[in-house]
């Protein structure tokens, strides 16, 4: 079998060695009931051949996003990856390394997450990031955790305009560890009185900006709010290519800010791996959860990088963790630090620029479709449309013109009326003339 | 006159009339490490013996710090938060954890004294 | 309990060879070059990608546009390239050497699951497109799904968690949600003391009070100190099979009973599940929930810390309670399951994350599962055990076994106790190791021993590492008992950097570049 290196002259050299007839003995402690006789019921080995002819037949039954006309966004998107990113991340030393337990040679990893960090900390305008949580929903709700221990109070409101999905997680987690989670109804424009639902036993306010349904939000009257009564404000970012053209939420007073940097170096993966950024206040450190890399010195005084303020995490607090979170995204952070290091503020800003260009181009030309209106007073690269039919029906249609045109709203929001004709629609820099052509014709056969 | 008495978790107290103070022992600081960060409770607590008051942590370890007695919260070594080393220079002076008024003083009686404490580490270790 | 007891975390060291004092003028040592920041060698108008904008892009953003300077260094490509490569030869790698850190299983990963993983049906696919558009992918989930069932003989699996962490928040919140159903309050959960501390960390998260079980003097589980705390008011045993010592739990079955008798679940740390697969089902053992880490019984890669998988294995008591999103096939296809009011959706504790789950992941596990088929995983874990325990014969007359000479499963542990009386300690002995170039196994974990030193080599290597694994640290051990202190006080010698000033890192946290 090629990936093990043993041959049954090794087998039985080393059964002998350690003392025993054969490798049973050594499972005398499995007991009879628990033993499996025999192979278990599952295919024989098969070849590199067999596997990839199967995997690709499999693959071969996917609409990949780069072969047609792509639309799909809300709380994922497509964008370009560089070559450099995805061969650099596949070197060794990258790939098959783990978690920097040894710091001396771990300088690799530990250095690519100081500057991740900083990264992370820089575009949210924030003090200070974390090495990274599994993604921006698990995030959004740790970071609901984390204002809870902050605040010493344990009533969170969740904006109308944060991902269906980002709220569903927040509110699991939260019926589980005792909070009480009010979240708003779905609110398309954002404008939700939400300073009104905050009283003195809010922990937290989360807004996401851009909101799943595209719509930029000011977070500044909100922070106020927020900060009038001690509560904290959670922002959430989906998009985090939003943040090369928009204000940061650390601008607006965010206190924490979490968010989805899938967009940047990941790919659209079918919903994972993906990539949670986390940033607060320097004063909030401690209850941050997440790893931290931090910079020292050795003995002769050289620079080098460890994992700090580890008595914050499970392996050491146990019972009294901020969290019993262990890995974080390793190789999606150095994917995302890779791409932003090539873009640098100048390509980020344009990439973000871009972006939006498409997007503005992408709303006015749907609008010129009969039935068809753009919903958004302002947007980044998503915003959301009505038209005459239901939403997931349109879709459907559209997919089998050969475009994929977004996500219908009823499908994150299933049962709500309001949103059963709309779509959410995403445009980036990946996006051509030729496609933005193609979804315009489409829609109007669909929609005649 | 104060004599110090150690509990069984490693913590000492010091009494002065109803003013109890609290910190960690020598033997605790060696077993911590380097000590990077205190938690210490706010004035104003009350404390029953045996619960846990403060935590102190090193790089690879925390610890709870219990209150040996009964009480509420005076006052909290601020030099100590703002320098969590002192707790290894000096634990058993400088580097105080927090005091408390004291509800019972016989929450004292079943402390060890300084050989005793010795002794006990000695046995244990 | 927290973990109470410190180690040295400043260097106190200066000794170094005088021959190993560096005389260039750049500061590098031959192939080891000295990479810079990226802040210090990037500018804000250097770029290594080419995105035209047209002449006037369209801007709408008003008052919301971000104005000032975000500070984001850039780097051409070739210059983006360096700068990686670079930092990349810092770091240690299954791929250069023996990787021994018990409990994270650091096996080979194989490239043909990388290869797999980025074929654009499933690395160019979207969560929320049509699912008539991604048959395939759904396929995929359901066919992994189907192997973990066969695997463990259980009936159901959750997909979605993101790593073994989240996977034990899962297993332990279906626990709850079962338990709640059947208007059972219970408020406390046993976890054993040699156990990971995700384990209580989870437990609390939930609102239990965890309980302490001992071990016996062999290293197992107190199956008479499990039936004293068993009671109306115990939701769950959360244990590891095999043990954080490397041991099988041979009690285990009989342990189950009792736990099921009492009214309570099982739920099982599935970290080590590598010493076992194709060997024992955890649903035949009385398992109700059990986690396995794709990343280490799975061969995915550890990539320097994530993204992991933790697929959660469920009894048909807990399935029903299994979070959203889910796949099921039905006569039209496969389809998911994603919101709570669709009919399928069954009693679904919630959602624990946005989309489906770890799919690049489940990719990569599913193209060695079926390169290894039933005989290859059998053969894996075979070679597993056998490796762990030729690694034990050839240290166990040096190094102390501290619960007897006896076999282990695909791990071994030993404590410090060799080492008393030569200033050595587990850390000084690590650092050694990594002067002999090995990555170290894992030391202090678990908690029941002290210095633990935890070795799992994995079924990845060869007779003739392990042979030369084993004879390092024999001579390490002797050099350690013939007083060579200095050669593991002041270790390591041979790497880029040397002990790093952990005390300082945490009570002066620098955690970003400043200008």
């Amino acid at each position: 079998m090629r990936y093990l290196p043993l041959n049954d002259a090794d087998r039985q050299a080393m059964l002998d060695a350690i003392g025993v007839a054969s490798v049973d003995e050594l499972y005398a402690d499995i007991p009879a009931k628990g033993r499996v006789e025999g192979l278990l019921d599952l295919p024989r080995r098969a070849s590199e051949i067999e596997v990839e002819r199967k995997l690709t037949r499999m693959a071969g039954r996917n609409v990949a996003a780069s072969a047609v006309p792509f639309f799909v966004g809300a709380g994922a998107y497509k964008h370009h990856v560089p070559a450099t990113v995805d061969h650099l991340i596949q070197r060794s030393e990258f790939l098959t390394s783990y978690t920097p337990y040894q710091p001396e040679i771990s300088q690799g990893t530990l250095q690519y997450l100081f500057e991740f960090q900083t990264q992370v900390a820089l575009l949210t305008g924030m003090e200070v990031a974390n090495a990274s949580m599994y993604d921006g929903s698990t995030g959004c709700a740790e970071a609901v955790l984390m204002a809870e221990r902050v605040t010493k109070r344990n009533r969170s409101v969740l904006s109308g305009g944060l991902h269906p999905q980002y709220r569903a997680v927040v509110e699991t987690l939260g019926r589980f560890g005792g909070s009480d989670i009010v979240s708003l109804p779905a609110a398309l424009n954002g404008v939700e009185d939400i300073a009104a639902q905050i009283d003195d036993q809010t922990a937290c306010v989360v807004v996401q900006t851009p909101n799943v349904f595209g719509e930029i939000v000011d977070l500044a009257p909100i922070a106020e709010a927020a900060h009038a009564r001690g509560a904290l404000l959670v922002a959430v970012v989906t998009e985090i290519v939003s943040l090369g053209a928009l204000k940061s939420p650390g601008q607006m007073g965010a206190d924490i800010v979490v968010a989805e940097g899938q967009s940047i170096g990941v790919g659209l993966n079918f919903g994972g791996p993906y990539l949670g950024l986390f940033a607060t206040r320097e004063k909030f450190l401690r209850q941050m959860p997440g790893r931290l890399c931090g910079e020292t010195v050795d003995a002769q005084g050289r620079r080098g990088f460890v994992l700090t303020l580890s008595t914050r995490e499970q392996h050491i607090r146990r019972e009294k963790a901020t969290s019993n979170i262990c890995t974080n995204s390793g190789l999606c952070s150095l994917a995302f630090t890779i791409h932003l290091s090539l873009l640098g503020e100048t390509g980020f800003r344009n990439l973000a620029r871009l972006n939006h260009h498409n997007a503005c181009l992408l709303a006015d030309a749907l609008a010129t479709v009969p039935g068809v209106k753009v919903l958004n007073s302002r947007f980044f690269n998503e915003f959301t449309i009505e038209t005459p039919k239901p939403g997931a029906e349109v879709i459907e249609a559209l997919a089998e013109r050969g475009v994929l045109g977004g996500v219908p709203a009823s499908r994150l929001l299933p049962g709500d009326a309001a949103f059963a004709n709309r779509i959410i629609v995403a445009a980036t820099e990946v996006n051509s003339d030729e496609d933005r052509a193609a979804y315009v014709a489409a829609l109007k056969e669909v929609l005649a | 006159m104060s004599t110090m008495k150690f509990s069984k978790d490693h913590e000492w107290v010091k009494v002065d009339g109803d003013i109890a103070t609290v910190g960690i022992s020598q033997f605790a600081q060696s077993q911590l490490g380097d000590i990077v960060f205190v938690e210490l409770p706010q004035v104003g607590r009350e404390l029953s013996k045996g619960e846990e008051a403060a935590v102190v942590e090193s790089v690879k370890a925390a610890s709870d710090v219990y209150s040996p007695v009964t009480g509420t919260v005076t006052e909290v070594n601020g030099e100590l938060e703002a320098e969590p080393s002192l707790a290894n220079t000096d634990p058993e002076n400088a580097g105080w954890f927090f005091k408390v008024k004291l509800a019972s003083p016989s929450d004292l009686d079943d402390l060890m004294d300084a050989d005793a404490y010795n002794a006990f580490v000695e046995e244990q270790h | 309990m927290m973990n109470r007891e410190g180690r040295p975390t400043a260097p106190t060291s200066t000794a170094l060879d005088a021959g190993d004092a560096v005389r260039t003028t750049t500061g590098n040592r031959g192939l080891d070059i000295v990479e810079p920041l990226l802040f210090e060698v990037g500018g804000l108008e250097k770029c290594g990608v080419d995105l035209d904008l047209p002449e006037a892009p369209l801007n709408r953003l008003g008052d919301m546009e971000r104005t000032g300077e975000i500070g984001l260094p850039g780097l051409s490509e070739p210059e983006a390239m360096r700068h990686y490569v670079r930092l990349s030869r810092r770091n240690y790698a299954i791929d250069m050497g023996v990787y021994p850190l018990g409990s994270c299983t650091m096996k080979h990963n194989p490239r043909l699951n990388e290869r797999m993983a980025r074929l654009p049906g499933f690395g160019d696919v979207h969560p929320l497109q049509p699912e008539s558009t991604v048959q395939g992918a759904l396929e995929l989930i359901d066919t992994l799904a189907h192997w973990l069932k066969v695997m463990t003989g259980m009936p159901a699996v959750a997909m979605s968690p993101k790593a073994g962490a989240h996977g034990e928040l899962c297993g332990m919140m279906a626990i709850r949600a079962a338990l709640e159903a059947r208007g059972d309050k219970r408020s406390v959960v046993l976890v054993p003391e040699s156990a990971h501390g995700t384990n209580p960390a989870t437990a609390t998260y939930l609102g239990y009070k965890v309980r302490s079980i001992p071990a016996r003097a062999d290293g197992t589980v107190d199956i008479e100190e499990v039936r004293r705390n068993l009671g109306p008011d115990v939701a769950a045993i959360m244990l590891t099979n095999p043990n954080t010592c490397g041991l099988f739990e041979r009690d285990i079955v009989e342990i189950a009973e009792a736990v099921h008798a009492a009214g309570a679940f099982f739920y099982c740390d599935g970290a080590n599940f590598n010493a076992i697969v194709g060997r024992a089902r955890p649903g035949d053992l009385g398992v109700d929930a059990m986690h396995i880490n794709l990343h280490k019984t799975f061969s995915t890669p550890h990539g320097g810390g994530g993204p992991g998988a933790g697929p959660v294995v469920l009894s048909a008591a807990l399935a029903p309670f299994a979070p959203l999103s889910f796949v099921i096939h039905d006569e039209k296809g496969f389809r998911l399951v994603e919101n709570e009011s669709d009919p399928a959706a069954g009693q679904a504790f919630g959602r624990l994350t946005a989309f489906h789950g770890q799919m690049g992941m489940f990719v990569r596990a599913l193209s060695y599962m079926l390169s290894h088929g039933a005989d290859g995983l059998r053969q894996a874990s075979e070679d597993a055990v056998l490796n762990a325990n030729y690694v034990r014969v050839g240290l166990e007359d040096l190094m102390n076994l501290p619960f007897g000479k006896r076999p282990s499963m695909h791990e071994v542990l030993f404590d410090d106790s060799f080492l008393k009386g030569t200033g050595v300690t587990t850390l000084d002995f690590a650092k050694a190791m990594i002067d002999e170039g090995f990555h170290p196994m894992t030391v202090y974990f678990p908690l029941v021993v002290h210095g633990a030193m935890l070795i799992e080599p994995t079924e990845s290597e060869s007779r003739g590492s392990l042979d030369q694994f084993v004879s390092a640290l024999r001579n390490l051990v002797q050099a350690a008992k013939d007083g060579d202190t200095a050669r593991f006080t002041g270790a390591p010698y041979y790497t880029p950097v040397g002990r790093l000033d952990e005390t300082r890192a945490a009570r002066q946290p620098v955690l970003r570049w400043r200008p």
